[in-house]
């Protein structure tokens, strides 16, 4: 066990250990970060859902995006699978079809972080996945 | 270190224990085990979420989804269903009871709306057996802050300027308090925590014990240093086992860390904490009292001045906070008092929590800025009366304070608001009674407890209570007569005169403000021999209607103290000569209403 | 200084004076109950607890009580306002309301702190009528507990533990069943108690009072097969006169053995005797002890005297590592007792067992000192009773007598004689100058330059002096309060730093003048020093003023025993002690 031996300490200890606590800080509030749901129905972990979503943390991890990751059931979609729902703030949610890992770090680079496009959005006909 | 995906966290405080939490998490990790899901999702114990009325709570993250009245069987369908393929369960989600529809976000829900959660920050969000999520959550900096770039006076100055006052009871000026412990100067000096919550359903410290304990670890470390004290202690009740076991941990932790202990931060400072037992009496929350009982002494209080700052444990300069307000140290620090004094209102900053108990539908803990109004947390946050009934009033305050009404609703409330109203802040116990609370009733049982726990140094406390006491039961029995009203409210006013502790003092609210409230309840005792609520037993009379009464006897048969027998009348159409019932030895049990199967028996 | 008004009236007081305080000395008094304060004697209690003496004061939220709360600038008091005075009887009609009404019959029946507030304040009538608090009764040999008459003033409560250390009373339980009571509410004869009284004396009601033995005085007297003589401590006489209206401090000795006569005891003696027979022994002793010092012998230093029975007691409870270092000197009582029983008795022809001896006695703790079974033979004790001077009083006026009418008459022969050092035993240090008077001149052989030893008078809770015995410097301590007694003892535990060769103990504010078995002084600290400036008088007065000039004691050891410590007085006016820890080891 290290010690504290400063308020600097205490501070690299606090960075070191904040991404514990991630997923807890940001469900808190959930309307200001970027909220990605992920069908991960049957049909979509077995087109690979499960991996393109730990791909996709970790990217966005190392791209600084403060996102939400939820899985959510099947969303009707399973020809597209896998699919993700991206809500930047402000902004409507978009669903993606056939996402795998490229797919997942366009979305991310060009969708998120610029706004453009990406190929494979689905037209949606429901509010959100929740209701 | 595993990353996790999901965070399942699950109320571990003393009311959703109570209601086997312990064993929800024992199922969570077996059922995760099975699918092999312990390295993607996390199950941590937190404290209270306040929301008690539906505990057990779970609550799954990232998605926020608020899980309340959770039964241990019910772990495999939520990981089944939510966890592995994202569906939420809505049976155990909230409903509304307005629109009867699920919310799943709780802060979407009533409860949770209006709060601000600034003592109760950490709460049902960390794991309160892990100073690493503390840490994580910001935890010591504040006391980091103070020990690297604060002088004790720009702590006290801090504080000062933050406004906040005592959530005791009595609202002392904190900021004030420590500078007057600061000023004397001694070889030692000690901080205090006041952990004896003693107001019966007021459960706030604990609350913050079980959730959040390192907050306060943290706080008395940042009053000492503000005050000159090396030495914290903690004066508990030990009715609070899970509360002293966090809050050991979290001190062994704090410890390890080097968060507590000697040169703290590479500061100099030193500071540690110990614990001291408490035996539950309500009069040990008083400050000197509670000097006494640490000391080994009887634990009743004596006379201030000398007051703890000059003259405290052991003799020595003593400062003591309750839990509450130490909880709120750290966030004004980081935050500072200029954000905190931004809440509440002029006079009164910040939050406060209550404890909100009684004839209302959302039973639980709540944190809300000063100067809301009675409605608000009755009617939004408590979503309003039980069974549809009407409001009657709300005791503020605990057994000390006062019974409000439904012209108080709208007033703003706060440590003074509540004064001028006739009752007090308190520890923030908030109880809310309907129309079957009968209010002389009411002023009897909470003399009855000050009675109880009164500590019998001063007369006016000791033999004033009684006497009150004996008064409201005469009313209350029938017996009572206008000239005891008059005896009644000058004894009030004689022992709030004259008693020597705060518990003596306020003692009378109850009395008081139901006379002042409720003056015509009381007459109706007096003068017309009736309760209106159909409390009190002695004046109510079980009425057998001699023409439906058919005269199947078996009221009789059931009644246990053979009050009712058979008259020489037969009602038209009747074939039995109906019963009746002997009023002088009814004893109101009721049983015979219960056996009548023809509802020919009322109470008047 | 601090300027204020009370009633309106400007005054100024020195700072850190309370309103109380300021009042009094202003002619202004308010009324008390709880509060009790022996002025220069380091004994106050205020507790603030009975809330009879609250005021109002200009600004305050709540009325405050007078004896705790200081005066402060520019403040404004009113001490009888329609708001205090309706406070005030409100809080003695609850007193009231909860204490037993059987004042007629009542222990304290004129006596009563609570009979006078209750006049004073013109309650005729109690409004309020409900439970009373109810205790079981409890009794040692000397203290008798009724605790349904207590009022919670805890006066006893801080005699016992700030001044005597005792840690015997202590409140207990809550809310209307407060009741101040040993440890665990174990027997007051199975605590850390140890008799002195002070309880007692102290109690404004009648709640502790002492235990009466004036019916078992009158069977014996009225049993002609019994022959019953009496002997009487010197702090009686100093004080036995308030009981009959007579000012603080007038010596009665002579009408005392008037009347003790009237009431019918055969033969009219002086503890005064055997005080000068003590110091014989116990001067003897000392120099004894002394003398092994200088010669380099392992001997126990200082020596404390072993007078006071309560003294004796605490010890024995509280030190039982050092029971070897008080004397073995019976106390005057005892040995009074011994010599009565042993070699009166035959004198005057009587069997043991129909003599009997009773004692008056300023104490409480006396009566059960006489129950010390080495104080027996066979069962037959050396002193039979002990009553008290108010029991003395009460039985003179049962007799229908009036001390006043008395005319002076002298002590029987042969244990009647005294000294003025015995006289002095009755104050605190004068069992000190006593022995110093008597062992100095035994010690150097030359009379002493002068007999007053001032260094060893007044009121010091611990008094301090080196004497200088021709060349030898004596170090003495006298301490009155078990209190001082015990940091003392703490010292000699610790090696006696000090050096001190003997000490001097009394447990009572001033010695036995302020005994528990004296006329109640409800506080007035001027009338013990009325009976101390009494006592020194008396002395002054003798003509004989040491002890070992007493013709009747020269003449007892000419007769019967030898010698002082010798082998007959050994037996019989020496004693032993027993550890009685095990009484505390179940309140630790």
């Amino acid at each position: 066990m290290t010690k504290v031996k400063s308020l600097a300490d205490l501070k690299a200890m606090r960075e070191k250990l904040q991404s514990n606590l991630d997923i807890r800080e940001k469900a808190e509030n959930p309307e200001s970060l970027v909220q990605i749901k992920i069908a991960m129905a049957t049909c979509g972990i077995a087109a690979g859902a499960k991996k393109v979503m730990e791909h996709m943390m970790t990217k966005a991890d190392e791209l600084g995006i403060a996102a939400v990751f939820t899985q959510t059931g099947c969303m009707g979609y399973c020809h597209a699978e896998p699919t993700l729902e991206v809500r930047v703030p402000g902004k409507d949610p978009i669903v993606f079809g056939h996402v795998d890992n490229n797919r997942a770090d366009e979305i991310l680079t060009k969708y998120v972080q610029n706004g453009e496009l990406v190929e494979g959005i689905i037209p949606v006909n429901y509010e959100t996945i929740d209701k | 270190m595993a990353k996790y995906k999901m965070h399942i966290l699950i109320c571990g405080g003393t009311g959703c224990k109570s209601s086997n939490s312990l064993q929800i998490i024992e199922n969570f990790k077996n059922i995760l085990a099975e699918h092999n899901l312990t390295d993607d999702v996390q199950v941590i114990k937190t404290g209270c979420f306040g929301f008690c009325e539906r505990g057990p709570i779970v609550k799954i993250m990232p998605d926020n989804t608020f899980y309340t009245q959770v039964k241990p069987e019910d772990a495999r369908r939520i990981v089944e269903e939510h966890i592995i393929k994202g569906r939420k369960v809505p049976e155990l989600l909230y409903t509304n009871p307005e629109n009867k529809e699920h919310v799943s976000d709780s802060k979407h829900m009533d409860f949770y709306k209006k709060q601000i959660r600034i003592a109760l920050r950490n709460c049902g969000f960390v794991d309160p057996e892990n100073i690493e999520e503390c840490i994580s959550r910001g935890g010591y900096e504040a006391l980091g802050k103070c020990l690297t770039e604060m002088t004790p006076e720009q702590v006290i100055a801090e504080m000062k300027a933050s406004g906040l006052r005592g959530r005791g009871g009595a609202g002392f000026p904190t900021g004030l308090k420590w500078e007057l412990c600061a000023k004397n100067k001694a070889d030692q000096k000690y901080v205090i925590c006041n952990a004896d919550e003693g107001d019966p359903g007021a459960f706030m410290d604990r609350s913050i014990l079980e959730g959040d304990p390192n907050s306060i670890v943290e706080a008395m470390a940042i009053c000492g240093y503000a005050i000159g004290a090396t030495k914290g202690l903690v004066y508990i009740r030990a009715e609070y086992p899970l509360a002293i076991e966090r809050l050991k941990i979290a001190i062994n932790q704090a410890r390890e860390y080097g968060l507590l202990g000697t040169d703290i931060m590479g500061s100099g400072f030193d500071f540690d904490i110990e614990l001291r037992y408490g035996a539950g009496a309500f009069v040990c929350g008083e400050e000197t009292a509670l000097i006494h009982s640490m000391e080994g002494q009887r634990g009743e209080p004596t006379l201030k001045p000398p007051f703890p700052a000059v003259s405290g444990y052991m003799g020595k300069p003593s400062n003591v906070n309750n839990v509450e307000t130490f909880a709120n140290v750290p966030v004004i620090i980081t935050k500072g008092a200029a954000w905190f004094s931004s809440i509440g209102t002029e006079k009164s900053k910040g939050t406060k929590v209550f404890a909100l108990a009684g004839q209302i539908n959302n039973v639980g803990l709540i944190e809300v800025p000063m100067g809301i109004t009675l409605r608000e947390i009755i009617y939004e946050i408590g979503g309003g009366i039980k069974n549809g009934r009407q409001f009657k009033a709300v005791q503020t305050g605990g057994p000390s304070g006062g019974c409000l009404t439904a012209k108080h609703l709208d007033t703003a409330i706060d440590y003074d608001s509540l004064v001028a109203a006739g009752s007090m802040m308190g520890s923030g116990g908030m109880v809310v009674m309907d129309e079957t609370s009968c209010m002389p009733a009411i002023a009897k049982f909470y003399l009855e407890f000050t009675c109880e726990e009164s500590c019998g140094k001063c007369s006016p406390c000791r033999i004033g209570n009684k006497r009150l006491c004996e008064i409201l039961e005469k009313i209350t029995d029938g017996r009572g007569t206008m000239e005891d009203l008059t005896e009644l409210r000058n004894l009030a006013a004689v022992i709030k005169d004259t008693a020597l502790c705060g518990l003596g003092q306020t003692s009378p609210n109850p009395v008081l403000s139901t006379l002042d409230n409720f003056w015509d309840e009381y007459v109706e005792h007096v003068v017309d021999k009736k309760c209106r609520a159909g409390v009190c037993k002695k004046l109510m009379s079980y009425v057998i209607d001699r023409e439906k009464c058919i005269g199947c006897g078996k009221c009789a048969k059931g009644c246990p103290v053979e009050a009712i027998s058979r008259t020489e009348y037969t009602a038209p159409g009747h074939k039995l000569a109906s019963m009746v019932i002997d009023s002088t030895k009814c004893i109101k049990c009721g049983a015979c209403i219960n056996n009548c199967k023809f509802g020919a028996i009322s109470i008047h | 200084m601090i300027n204020l008004t009370i009633d309106n009236k400007a005054i100024q007081v020195p700072e850190g004076t309370t309103i109380l305080k300021a009042a009094r000395m202003n002619g202004i008094d308010i009324p008390t109950l709880c509060h009790f304060e022996l002025d220069g004697m380091n004994f106050e209690n205020k507790p603030g607890g009975c809330r009879v003496c609250v005021v109002e004061v200009k600004g305050r939220r709540n009325l405050a009580p007078a004896c705790a709360t200081d005066v402060m600038e520019g403040m404004e008091v009113l001490t009888h306002s329609a708001r205090v005075i309706n406070a005030r009887k409100t809080v003695v009609e609850l007193i009231l309301s909860d204490h037993p009404n059987d004042c007629l019959q009542c222990e304290k029946n004129g006596d009563c702190e609570l009979q006078s507030l209750t006049k004073r304040l013109g309650i005729k009538e109690i409004p309020f009528k409900g439970a009373t608090s109810t205790y079981r009764k409890d009794s040692t040999l000397s203290v008798y507990r009724d605790m349904d008459k207590c009022v919670m003033c805890r006066r006893c409560e801080t005699m016992c533990n700030k001044f005597q250390t005792a840690g015997a009373l202590s409140g207990v339980n809550r809310g209307f069943q407060a009741v101040v009571a040993p440890a665990f509410e174990q027997n007051l004869g199975d605590s850390s108690c140890i008799n002195c009284g002070q309880c007692v004396q102290v109690c404004p009601v009648g709640a502790l009072t002492l235990v009466d033995n004036i019916s078992d005085v009158l069977k014996a007297i009225a049993d002609p097969t019994k022959k019953v003589i009496v002997q009487t401590a010197p702090a009686v006489r100093v004080a036995l006169g308030e009981e009959f209206g007579m000012k603080p401090g007038e010596i009665v000795t002579g009408k005392m053995a008037a009347a003790l006569r009237r009431l019918g005891f055969d033969q009219v003696y002086d503890t005064d005797w055997s005080a000068d027979l003590t110091i014989m022994e116990e001067g003897t002793e000392l120099l004894g002890r002394l003398k092994k010092a200088l010669a380099g012998e392992e001997v126990k230093l200082p020596m404390f005297t072993s007078c006071c029975p309560a003294w004796v007691a605490f010890y024995e409870k509280n030190f039982p590592d050092l029971l070897e270092y008080p004397s073995t000197a019976k106390s005057p009582q005892g040995m009074f007792g011994a010599v009565a029983k042993n070699y009166l008795a035959p004198k005057l022809g009587v069997k043991r067992e129909d003599l009997v001896v009773v004692s008056i006695m300023p104490c409480l703790a006396k009566k059960s000192e006489l129950a010390r079974e080495e104080l027996s033979v066979n069962g037959n004790r050396d002193v039979d009773f002990s009553l008290t001077t108010r029991e003395l009083a009460h039985m003179i006026r049962q007799c229908n007598l009036n001390l006043n009418d008395m005319p002076e008459e002298d002590f029987d022969s042969p244990l009647g004689q005294s000294t003025g050092a015995a006289v002095i035993f009755g104050a605190t240090g004068g069992v000190m100058e006593a022995a110093l008077r008597t062992a100095y001149e035994v010690h150097t052989g030359k009379k002493l330059p002068k007999i007053d030893f001032e260094e060893t008078r007044g009121f010091q809770g611990i008094k301090e002096a080196t004497i200088d015995f021709d060349g030898f410097p004596l170090k003495i301590a006298v301490a009155y309060s078990l209190g001082n007694a015990r940091k003392i003892m703490e010292e000699v535990r610790n090696g006696n730093p000090n050096g001190y060769h003997f000490v001097e103990v009394m447990a009572c504010p001033g010695g036995c003048i302020g005994g528990a078995g004296q006329p109640y002084h409800h506080g007035d600290s001027n009338i013990i020093r009325k009976r101390m400036e009494a006592i020194y008088r008396e002395d002054a007065g003798k003509p004989i003023r040491k002890s070992h000039e007493n013709p009747e004691v020269i003449a007892i050891y000419k007769e019967y025993y030898g010698e002082p410590c010798g082998h007959l007085s050994h037996e019989q006016l020496h004693t032993h002690y027993f550890d009685r820890s095990d009484k505390l080891e179940a309140t630790k």
